[in-house]
């Protein structure tokens, strides 16, 4: 189904990093490759760290050993280093969080207008063609409070978008959503998908995965259990462990 | 059959209108009716009175106490005493320069605080950053031709205004940055912080100013001299400030971490992070607090009374002892109550503005 629009470029690179929390070992020697246009589902049961992993990719979460690299940049202590791959490393959560206090095009221009030094007419000009893109264009001088959920989530989506991102990391982007308003972000998110951006999708939205994935990644206990592009995946896992995992969420 | 369309009725005439109120709620039921007949009684035993006191039986205009002989309030002690009441013991010929400073003071309040008037930043940040240097100059003089009078002048309400506005104006931005220094990442910022906000906290602010004015010149130099007033000044500060922190340090607190990480995820640095999307959000929260604070601090401002200062309460407490109008205190007292009250007052029901004003809509706290 999927068809690979990955190049040779190397945008994420994840080698043996381990990550604790105090005396807890949340990380495992992860390790992952992901090159650009390349899109990658991740599931796995709560508390497995697979959100602590993409939040370690634009350093929210500080891991402890190894070493991350997003296109040529090394992560390091370098504070530099740790906004240059913010720059180009766009963020959407599972809560939004979407600035309450500014409206849907003031929280589209504002990273662009403060951190890349773009001149306001500019930014509004590129923030509303986004916001056109994932439809609420309309709603583009409303604050945050008072859009339903889906909307709040696509608006993220465009305000991530707005920083020209290189790489797209979603925390779980459509589990706070009601059932009928999932549909309108996954969407924007398979869209954004066939434009060929890279991507790493924190979720359990299966359909999603089997649609855009070109690999997906089982983690575990804090390590990658399995891996594999999504037709082998859902049909012939290796593990019992996903086995038992697909079968839990697929039942229904 | 046919079907009539019934009119609306008015509901019965003990539901609604004064009747209705008063039963609904202060005769509804026998325990309630007493308690409304007693508290009633003894407001009505005490108030009638009081306002007879204060304003039928008072005498307002004379020259002397000999015009007070009504037996009610003796108003014409506090009009004869006014301008020392407003002004201390400023020169009277000069009284204009602090009617000016007021007048542009109010005038730029009541300019941000209507609805509907143009640039409130600009004013905003005049009335921030160029109106206390146009005050000093009005008041303090010695520059621009006006003549020089002397802080140890300055008294009454126009001193009290003084410490107040100075207190608020630099214990707010003082106690932001303490409070992110608490909560700073860096160990010796936030130990220092930490430092301080405990110390000034742990001690009455009458200490803090018998600190500065008798203390404090001890370590000085011989022939080194410090303006009492601005001792003083310096010592409400930084004590008002260690408040504003930690009432800052809880807005900051309920800003739920999602936001400081979409700030991080969007790549914006630290004071970016702070001065765009935290600081607005907890500063609406913490208004309450803060005027509080506020409010705190210009009602401390009479304590300066202790060190030899001449804030309106010690003026009116030296009216007092007036030989002219001896046994008119209760007068003074209540003229001084009023000042305070309409000023803080005022600062209470402009907190409640702004929170109704700056409020984006329902459910904002995703």
């Amino acid at each position: 189904m999927s068809h690979s629009q990955a190049t040779d470029k190397m945008m994420v690179e994840l080698r043996n990093l381990n990550k604790w929390y105090g005396e807890f070992h949340v990380l495992k020697n992860i390790n992952l490759e992901v090159k650009q246009g390349e899109k990658i589902v991740i599931c796995g049961p709560s508390g497995s760290g697979k959100s602590t992993m993409i939040r370690c990719i634009n350093h929210l979460e500080e891991h402890q050993k190894g070493d991350i690299i997003v296109n040529d940049i090394p992560l390091n202590e370098d504070i530099k280093n740790i906004e240059a791959i913010r720059k180009e490393v766009g963020m959407v959560f599972q809560h939004f969080n979407l600035f309450p206090h500014l409206t849907v095009l003031e929280n589209c221009v504002l990273a662009p207008i403060w951190v890349k030094k773009m001149p306001r007419k500019e930014a509004e000009a590129q923030a509303m063609e986004l916001l056109e893109r994932v439809k609420i264009p309309d709603q583009a001088l409303k604050y945050p409070g008072q859009l339903s959920g889906g909307q709040q989530q696509r608006v993220a989506i465009a305000r991530s978008l707005c920083m020209n991102p290189d790489v797209m990391l979603f925390d779980e982007p459509t589990s706070a959503l009601d059932p009928e308003m999932i549909k309108e972000v996954l969407d924007v998110m398979i869209e954004l998908a066939t434009e060929g951006m890279t991507m790493l999708c924190v979720t359990h939205e299966m359909g999603f995965a089997k649609t855009v994935a070109d690999r997906v990644i089982f983690m575990d206990g804090g390590q990658i259990v399995e891996e594999n592009e999504p037709h082998e995946f859902f049909n012939n896992p290796q593990h019992e462990r996903t086995q038992l995992f697909l079968s839990q969420i697929l039942q229904h | 059959m046919k079907y009539e369309l019934q009119p609306t009725l008015p509901p019965p005439a003990n539901m609604i209108g004064v009747i209705g109120w008063l039963r609904k709620n202060l005769f509804n039921g026998p325990v309630n009716s007493i308690a409304t007949i007693v508290v009633g009684y003894f407001l009505i035993s005490f108030l009638v009175p009081t306002i007879q006191w204060i304003f039928i039986d008072a005498d307002w205009v004379g020259d002397s106490r000999d015009a007070c002989t009504s037996g009610g309030a003796c108003w014409v002690f506090i009009a004869n005493r006014l301008d020392q009441f407003l002004y201390g013991f400023y020169p009277e010929a000069e009284h204009w320069r602090v009617q000016i400073a007021f007048i542009i003071l109010i005038g730029s309040i009541i300019w941000l605080v209507l609805p509907k008037t143009p640039k409130k930043g600009i004013v905003a940040a005049l009335l921030l950053v160029a109106y206390p240097v146009v005050a000093f100059i009005l008041l303090y003089g010695n520059s621009f031709g006006l003549p020089q009078v002397e802080t140890h002048l300055w008294g009454g309400l126009t001193l009290t205004l003084v410490l107040a506005v100075v207190g608020i104006v630099a214990s707010l931005p003082l106690g932001i940055v303490l409070a992110l220094g608490r909560q700073s990442e860096m160990p010796i910022v936030r130990s220092v912080c930490v430092t301080f906000i405990e110390i000034w906290r742990g001690v009455p602010l009458i200490t803090v100013l018998f600190m500065a004015s008798v203390m404090l010149p001890l370590f000085f130099p011989e022939g080194m001299s410090f303006d009492k007033l601005l001792r003083a000044l310096i010592g409400i500060t930084l004590f008002q400030s260690a408040y504003m922190a930690e009432v800052i340090r809880g807005g900051l607190q309920a800003i739920p971490k999602g936001q400081y990480e979409a700030a991080d995820a969007l790549g914006l640095g630290y004071w970016q992070k702070m001065i765009l999307i935290i600081m607005p959000q907890a500063l609406k929260l913490m208004i309450p607090g803060i005027v509080n604070t506020f409010i705190a601090l210009f009602k401390d401002t009479s304590l300066v009374l202790i060190i030899g200062l001449f804030d309106v309460l010690a003026i009116g407490q030296a009216a007092n002892q007036d030989p002219k109008w001896i046994g008119y205190s209760t007068e003074s007292y209540l003229f001084v109550a009023l000042l305070f009250w309409v000023f803080c007052f005022s600062m209470s029901r402009y907190s409640q503005h702004l929170e109704k004003a700056l409020n984006t809509g329902h459910g904002n706290r995703a």
